[in-house]
């Protein structure tokens, strides 16, 4: 193990994490659950139709890969006139397949709060909407923290992927490295430590979250 | 009492898919009046209730609240309806159904706040002098999960008063709480009545109905089969089946 390279690798690709990969998880996954909010509305809607367009995204979405989907935006639609930089590139193939994962998740902690809140909400005089911003949502979240934090955490590794279309992430930079010195196990294994610190974090923060939130349930 | 009942409610019929819950019901209310609703399970009683505040929509029948909607089921009914309907109404449920993520005060607040834009400070002095008259002003900042099931269904009440409605309707407010736990609710809802509060009680308690109830109504199978004031009613039913039905509960083990 070189661990002179290692050393001198470590900054750029910490960098790398801090500049390309945690702001490309963090953007995709805020604007990603948004997109899934309006899915998991839309598949627990009663109107068929309203409900079918939530199911299809739904399937499209986890039907396909994500590597085929970010090349499907960065590569497919300039052939037909439409260029999108790498990063807005990602940003949205991330974001919708956030979307369409988390909505699943969304909808399944809607529904397993009890029918008696909705109509608790409804006794009080809250309309269908308010009782479900009021009285579901901030129940169903503290269901959804354990689900969401994973959907988080396989973005963040995903990210990688956007190295393939010219987003200077973590990966990327231990790619240029690992070309440019031939040591590709050396900066390979490195960036895969840097990740798995990423993560590990991260699973501690989803820890205190949960522990927060069980507060009142 | 006033000559005007404050709800009326004609051939109410709901069924849930083949199977016809009520089959023509008829319920008069008059202003502090107690109606006690009893009868097996799945007589309707508690289907019925739900019909008087449109957590149930029949299917057909007509329905007027004093100073309400006057609401025709055969017909669609429209959003504004069944909201004016729940506003002159409020229900307390047999598992309490208090909000979890909000403390008592939060609970009993909710609706005067967020519905009926009362200012927050009047919201919470009435809030508190209603908790105070339960004896629960000291866990105003107490989740639901903390309290027991009696301290939780008596949050419930609350909550339902703070709506200042014309009618309370009340699910087996005591089916399932522990025994031990049963004479409180009772208690407060034996004060409501005698303060002069409009109810209606889906009740197995039938001491609590024959001590409180003005009127008692005796389901079975969708219909009606006996009504009249607790103390007929209870002693001297016309029915066979209410006789059997009071017979049932008052001696289990025959």
């Amino acid at each position: 193990m070189d661990w002179q390279l290692v050393a001198d690798s470590f900054w750029p690709l910490l960098r790398g994490g801090l500049t390309g990969t945690i702001p490309l998880a963090l953007v995709s996954f805020a604007i990603g659950l948004v997109l899934a909010l309006v899915v998991a509305l839309l598949r627990l809607a009663s109107n068929p139709v309203v409900s079918w367009v939530g199911r299809a995204y739904v399937s499209i979405i986890r039907g396909t890969p994500l590597l085929v989907q970010l090349f499907v935006i960065f590569y497919g639609l300039p052939t037909i006139g439409v260029v999108v930089d790498p990063w807005p590139s990602a940003i949205i193939a991330f974001s919708l397949n956030v979307g369409g994962y988390a909505a699943e998740v969304i909808r399944a902690a809607i529904l397993s709060v009890p029918r008696g809140q909705w109509e608790a909400g409804y006794v009080v005089g809250m309309s269908h909407a308010r009782t479900l911003r009021r009285i579901i949502l901030p129940q169903a979240a503290r269901v959804s923290v354990p689900p969401l934090s994973n959907t988080f955490i396989s973005l963040v590794k995903d990210t990688s992927l956007a190295s393939l279309i010219l987003v200077t992430d973590m990966f990327r930079k231990a790619q240029e490295i690992a070309s440019f010195t031939s040591e590709f196990m050396v900066l390979y294994l490195e960036a895969a430590a840097l990740y798995w610190i990423f993560c590990t974090v991260l699973s501690f923060g989803q820890d205190r979250l949960e522990r927060k939130l069980e507060q009142y349930v | 009492m006033s000559e005007q009942p404050l709800l009326r409610a004609r051939g109410i019929r709901k069924s849930f898919g083949d199977h016809e819950v009520l089959r023509g019901v008829d319920l008069e209310v008059r202003r502090g009046e107690v109606v006690a609703l009893i009868g097996p399970s799945g007589s309707g009683k508690t289907t019925m209730l739900r019909s008087l505040n449109g957590l149930e929509m029949p299917d057909a029948g007509t329905l007027e609240v004093t100073g309400g909607p006057s609401i025709d089921f055969s017909r669609p009914v429209p959003n504004a309806q069944r909201f004016a309907l729940r506003d002159r109404s409020a229900m307390v449920f047999q598992h309490h159904n208090l909000f979890p993520h909000m403390t008592v005060i939060q609970n009993v607040m909710e609706g005067p706040v967020q519905v009926r834009r009362v200012p927050r400070a009047a919201a919470e002095g009435r809030a508190m002098e209603l908790l105070g008259r339960v004896g629960l002003a000291e866990k105003r900042d107490a989740y639901p999960r903390e309290l027991s099931g009696g301290q939780q269904q008596r949050v419930g009440i609350v909550r339902a008063l703070a709506l200042s409605p014309a009618l309370l309707l009340f699910d087996e407010p005591t089916s399932a709480l522990d025994p031990e736990l049963v004479g409180e609710v009772l208690t407060v809802m034996k004060e409501l009545a005698e303060e002069g509060w409009t109810m209606v009680v889906v009740t197995h308690e039938l001491q609590f109905a024959r001590a409180v109830a003005d009127e008692v109504l005796f389901l079975d199978g969708g219909v009606v089969a006996e009504r009249g004031a607790p103390a007929q009613l209870f002693t001297n039913p016309r029915e066979q089946r209410t006789r059997q039905f009071l017979h049932r509960i008052l001696h289990p083990l025959d």
